[in-house]
């Protein structure tokens, strides 16, 4: 097999067929689905959840998981927040042209490892190739389809004392990737939390009752995900800082280069709203997996009104907390 | 105990509540003796912002007047200075290398983001040195780093030369427009236009500094100084000697952030500054030109000076009723500008002090623009 990407693996010809064959169909099994032009799938008669997510991340290869990885479990935990039960995955790749197939691989073994682990099944694809320089090696985007269960969900019925979740340390991500691409002149030893949810959530979905919303805080991260939540449902939402868990690590470089945690991306946390009397059970459950095993309540619903989110510092004073403006850029000192 | 968790013990609510209680008790005393409440300027941006992050300022509202001083470097550069690097950025084959705070701070016609949007090569550093692997890298393009700072951030653009010097680079340049803290707080106790019984003295600075750079507020002002560290406990009780001292009217320079504060500073950064830099005049937003209270390169060192190598034309800096200036000499409180979180805001700054990471309005807008 060639060494790199050429344009002629796009052009739908021999290399083409070569390179799905060998390597798409070869790991991601679903040999049935390639003879047609759409796979064919069947699915349950309840109401459907459909997501649709493009992967753009620099660098792709990343401490605790890659671009592969995280197409998978992204999208999962999308259709898995929302209550629904991952089944299928699309996955479509733009590659720029000398991309070293090498890498390709490793990309989408991992896509394969991660559907495996979710249990959802990738039944189509597409390969576009560009040409040197119009793309940063490899782009990918990812379509799920979950089916939402009968009898469980999220209620959407918040109330007053409802308390907050989140299902671990914050920042993880943001702070793993902004030191894997090695502008930062610090080594921070940090893996990304990139991880599928959705068995997770699925539990505590099953075995307590009362929950009210999951989110997955990417994008903005933690303190711009629960804005929405309040402003979307109006709701006040206190969160108290010292509850918040940070790892030392993730503070460590925030301070120095002027980031706030609470803004910082993840993409292996939940957070979940969930009545007063379950809230005990929902972490009891959350921390029986590696990836909730940092969970906690972080606060609570004060009220049904104003669409506000306050933090309380660990002095007691209160302050907003809005969305993140613009970029995050490091400081002068 | 390791570092982190002694930090970590530094916003411990059960040691940081019975503080907070303890400096308001203070205050009060001060009230009662002086029928007024204390006054104090954070010298520092980052005190600034650590101030309101930490609820510090909300939770002694009442008690202490803190009010904000002139340490945000991109807020005190002078408009005319600032239009002047953005122009920079527009010369071609050029690499324009800068700390991020600089990214969106207004200029009279557009902001550094405006021109890397429109394809300038603009990069934002977090290890400034960086800037001269940037120009190794890119021997045909000249690399130009946007030298902004107080002393706490001069001392890298000195080693950045001596960098620059080992590696014999003909394509780097530094463009200083550096501030000092000394000038600063001389012009503004001597212009006498705020009520101060203190100074809560930067932690950073200090490091390069040291205590005793601070003698001459006692002996040629007869006010108080407290070198203070950025955590909940370390404001807290920086602030808390800050009104004992002024209670006792006792002027005096105290380090409350002796584990990394010495008494004569880093002796090996002054050799470094000695060697490279000389005192120079600076403009600062709001209270012109303030003599030798910049650090620009000696003349040998011409070569590394984007000034010497580059020409740039500005014009007037454009008016606007951004009333920053007053703001960064204590005289009103952010939210008394008329722009305040009306036109100026951090989606749509007018003014540096919105933008910066270190900015008094930025700090107020993003953490007290409210009580709750």
């Amino acid at each position: 097999m060639e060494t790199y990407i050429s344009l002629a693996h796009g052009d739908g010809g021999e290399l083409s067929h070569r390179l799905i064959r060998d390597i798409f169909v070869s790991a991601f099994g679903d040999k049935n689905a390639v003879m047609f032009d759409a796979a064919a799938i069947t699915m349950a008669t309840h109401k459907i959840a459909v997501t649709t997510d493009s992967f753009v991340i620099k660098p792709i290869f990343f401490p605790g998981g890659s671009i592969g990885k995280l197409a998978v479990a992204g999208t999962v935990n999308d259709l898995a927040v929302s209550g629904a039960k991952p089944a299928y995955l699309t996955c479509g790749f733009v590659i720029e042209e000398g991309f070293p197939i090498s890498n390709l691989k490793k990309i989408v073994t991992d896509m394969a490892n991660e559907a495996k682990k979710s249990g959802v099944t990738i039944v189509a694809g597409d390969t576009k190739v560009v040409e040197r320089g119009s793309a940063d090696g490899v782009y990918i985007n990812t379509t799920g389809i979950g089916v939402y269960q009968p009898e469980i969900g999220c209620s959407l019925e918040f109330a007053e004392g409802d308390a907050v979740i989140v299902s671990g340390t914050i920042g993880d991500h943001g702070i793993a990737v902004l030191t894997a691409r090695g502008e930062l002149g610090i080594t921070a030893p940090v893996n990304s939390d990139c991880a599928s949810l959705n068995n997770m959530l699925e539990a505590i979905l099953k075995d307590t009752s009362g929950i009210k919303i999951m989110r997955d805080p990417t994008r903005g991260g933690l303190a711009t995900t629960l804005v929405e939540i309040a402003e979307d449902f109006q709701l006040t939402i206190n969160i108290q800082e010292t509850a918040i868990p940070v790892k030392a690590e993730v503070h460590g470089v925030c301070d120095l280069l002027g980031y706030d945690p609470l803004y910082l991306a993840n993409e292996g946390k939940a957070i979940i709203i969930v009545s007063a009397k379950e809230k005990d059970k929902v972490v009891e459950i959350l921390r029986k997996f590696p990836e909730g095993k940092d969970a906690a309540i972080i606060g609570s619903i004060s009220s049904k009104e104003k669409g506000r989110l306050l933090l309380e510092t660990p002095l007691g004073a209160k302050r907003l907390l809005t969305r993140l403006s613009g970029t995050m850029f490091p400081r002068i000192c | 105990m390791s570092m982190l968790e002694i930090l970590k013990q530094s916003s411990n609510p059960e040691i940081c509540k019975p503080l907070v209680d303890a400096v308001i008790q203070k205050a009060v005393e001060f009230r009662q003796k002086f029928g007024r409440k204390p006054a104090f300027m954070e010298v520092c941006g980052s005190h600034t912002m650590a101030l309101a992050r930490t609820g510090v300022k909300q939770s002694l509202k009442d008690y202490v007047q803190l009010i904000s001083g002139p340490g945000c470097p991109v807020c005190v550069t002078d408009q005319r200075s600032i239009d002047a690097m953005i122009a920079l950025a527009e010369g071609d084959n050029r690499i324009i290398c800068t700390f991020g705070d600089m990214m969106r701070v207004p200029g009279s016609n557009r902001t550094l983001l405006d021109s890397k949007i429109a394809g300038k090569d603009i990069r934002v550093l977090y290890s400034p040195v960086d800037a001269v692997k940037v120009a190794k890298d890119n021997p045909d393009k000249e690399v130009i780093f946007l030298g902004v700072g107080f002393e706490t951030t001069i001392p890298i653009l000195t080693l950045m030369v001596g960098e620059a010097e080992k590696l014999r680079l003909d394509n780097f340049s530094i463009w200083m427009t550096t501030k000092l803290v000394e000038p600063v707080l001389r012009y503004l106790l001597e212009a006498g236009e705020v009520q101060l019984d203190g100074f809560l003295l930067p932690g950073h600075v200090s490091i390069v500094l040291g205590e005793d750079a601070y003698q001459y507020l006692v002996t040629e002002y007869n006010i108080s100084g407290v070198i203070t560290g950025f955590e909940p406990a370390e404001l807290l009780s920086g602030i808390y000697k800050l009104i004992d001292l002024a209670i006792n009217g006792q002027a005096s320079i105290l380090n409350n952030h002796p584990a990394v504060v010495r008494k004569a500073g880093n002796q090996v950064i002054h050799q470094w500054l000695e060697k490279y830099l000389t005192e120079c005049d600076e403009a600062w937003r709001g209270m012109g030109v303030i003599p030798r209270s910049g650090l620009d390169l000696k003349p040998e060192y011409d070569k590394y000076n984007a000034k010497k190598r580059f020409t740039v034309e500005v014009g007037e800096p454009k008016k606007t009723k951004c009333r920053c200036g007053e703001v960064i000499r204590g005289l009103i409180s952010p939210n008394e500008c008329p722009l305040f979180g009306k036109a100026c805001h951090p989606m749509n700054p007018i003014g540096p002090c919105m933008v910066s990471a270190e900015g008094s309005c930025a700090a107020y807008y993003q953490y007290m623009r409210e009580s709750f």
